[in-house]
């Protein structure tokens, strides 16, 4: 927009240089690891910078891994149990907000806010003893409703928005036709709230993820934990040196899928990220 | 009728952060073990006295600072570049906006596991380059004293957060008319004049609203120095500090009491900060 303006050639090599600048520090470090994933040991514990040799060994030595394919399919669980039960019940409470009147709205909204701030360390002795009481301690589904701190009040203040920005007339027609509430919400809104239901549901995803905190403390046994967990315990044959190798594939594993969700959503990742802090 | 839509929501919510809440309250004024041994009695505020007077506290107080005043910081100036740029009409504009959101769609712990083996004392990619450059001397262990692990540390964060930083700042810019940059055209502004004059003031209540955000998180990192520097004493924040007493000690108590303090400590710069943007709106 503004670039256009100065059709001098320096400025445009600056530009494209600093482009350039920014590309090579965003990505380098991912291209680093990917590199590094597919080298064997003997060529990896090497100082050469360029690989001599690639191979999968790697990889099929963290898929031979017992506990990080039962991390992998832990956190497939724990992830995606999150944002469903996220996205039911929060858009069913962003509905509420969004569309239907009634007292006390503003300061829930409010309170809804302030939750998308919250701290969860601030909790995290409350949690663990609740688990605790609960029998969810080192399980599964306790890591679910805790994860529920930080996906739930995002997805009631992100929805809402969305279900805001739909006009009103829509629903009006349906009403003078006699239809309840549940059924608008059913048959009318939610439909078009399809993108807002993905940009939310993938943030959330992607937030459960990569959780580590609450995994770390909240698990125990090698049967319980997620992938984040797993990969900063990573531990070789020998305690020398750490098996950076495969380290960097088992990252590569968990990263690899992020990073097409996002190249595939990009704009509805960043519509669900600004929405969640620029309308605010 | 929209009480009973809101209800299971608010249901959770109280579950997750209300009642574990409640329950961190009391527990800070009771000495209460985890070990099952113990067992729990009222203390008062001997598990603040404890906190206050204990040095190790402070010190990760001052880590937790200086690492959010550094990568915050770094991040706004870096973000606020990478937006205006890519708010830019260019060749690969969309290249460059997905590129930008790759380091923040990592996770954390890989993150830092990536930078670790960049900064590895003998295989890692810095020290090879900057010893074949001879810009030093011998290879450094980056993450073994303070003094280098920390900037390698607020690196990392900076690396994984400018994306975000930069994609809310993005949207703020294209929240201003372009006909405003059209006029000033007109009047013969130069391209600073009308970063200084325009843009600046105009995303000034976006940069705020990241700021807060960005703020928040940055005083209760965990993730990345606990996989980089372990926890170490010298290298613990208040996070670190706080999930320790839990886990290492399993003093609730404690730990409760931490929490407890950390939440008051970021209360209060939410409201310096709802302060200050206040007063710069108007």
């Amino acid at each position: 927009m503004k670039e256009q303006d100065n059709k001098s050639p320096l400025l445009r090599f600056l530009f494209y240089l600093l482009v350039a600048v920014i590309l090579v520090f965003n990505l380098f470090p991912f291209l680093y690891a990917l590199v590094s994933s597919f080298r064997p040991s003997n060529d990896l514990f090497s100082t050469d910078l360029w690989p001599k040799a690639l191979g999968l060994d790697h990889y099929q030595a963290v898929f031979r891994d017992a506990r990080f394919v039962q991390s992998l399919i832990n956190s497939i669980i724990v992830a995606g149990s999150t944002v469903l039960i996220s996205l039911a019940l929060g858009s069913l409470c962003a509905y509420a907000l969004g569309r239907l009147p009634f007292r006390y709205k503003a300061p829930v909204l409010y309170l809804v806010l302030t939750m998308t701030m919250f701290p969860q360390i601030s909790v995290l002795s409350g949690l663990f003893v609740m688990l605790k009481q609960l029998g969810l301690f080192n399980t599964r589904q306790g890591l679910v409703v805790t994860y529920l701190i930080f996906t739930m009040p995002f997805t009631i203040w992100v929805m809402t928005q969305y279900f805001r920005s739909l006009p009103k007339e829509l629903e009006e027609a349906a009403y003078v036709d006699g239809a309840s509430p549940i059924t608008v919400f059913w048959q009318i809104l939610l439909p078009l709230t399809m993108p807002g239901l993905i940009s939310t549901g993938l943030l959330a995803f992607i937030a459960a993820w990569n959780e580590f905190l609450f995994a770390l403390t909240f698990t125990v046994t090698d049967t319980m934990k997620t992938v984040p967990v797993v990969i900063s315990q990573f531990s070789g044959t020998s305690s020398f040196e750490q098996p950076w190798g495969s380290i960097m594939a088992a990252s590569m594993v968990v990263t690899i899928p992020l990073v097409i969700l996002v190249m595939i959503f990009q704009y509805r990742i960043v519509a669900g990220l600004t929405a969640g802090a620029v309308k605010g | 009728m929209a009480w009973w839509l809101i209800l299971p929501a608010v249901f959770v919510v109280f579950l997750v952060i209300g009642f574990p809440l409640i329950q961190v309250i009391v527990y800070s004024f009771m000495k209460i073990k985890l070990d099952g041994v113990t067992p729990p009695s009222f203390v008062g505020l001997d598990n603040y006295l404890f906190i206050f007077s204990d040095p190790d506290f402070w010190h990760s107080v001052w880590i937790t600072l200086i690492f959010t005043f550094f990568s915050v910081t770094i991040e706004c100036v870096l973000g606020l570049v990478v937006a205006l740029v890519a708010n830019s009409e260019f060749k690969g504009r969309t290249f460059l906006r997905v590129a930008v959101l790759i380091p923040w769609a990592i996770p954390t712990v890989v993150s830092s596991q990536i930078w670790r083996w960049m900064f590895n004392d003998i295989y890692g990619v810095v020290n090879i380059i900057l010893a074949n450059l001879h810009v030093i001397p011998h290879k450094l262990a980056w993450l073994a004293t303070p003094e280098t692990a920390l900037p390698v540390i607020i690196a990392v964060d900076v690396w994984k957060t400018t994306p975000f930083m930069s994609l809310l700042l993005l949207a703020g810019l294209q929240l201003i008319p372009g006909d405003l940059y059209e006029a000033a055209s007109i009047d013969g502004a130069t391209a600073l004049r009308k970063f200084f004059w325009l843009t600046l003031p105009l995303v000034t209540p976006t940069l705020l609203v990241a700021l807060i955000f960005r703020t928040l998180d940055a005083l209760r990192v965990f993730d990345i120095f606990y996989i980089m520097v372990g926890g170490q004493g010298n290298m613990a924040t208040v996070a670190v500090y706080n999930q320790q007493q839990l886990i290492a000690f399993l003093d609730a108590g404690v730990g409760s009491a931490t929490s407890l303090t950390i939440l008051v400590f970021i209360m209060i710069f939410v409201v310096i900060y709802t302060r200050f943007s206040k007063a710069s709106f108007q």
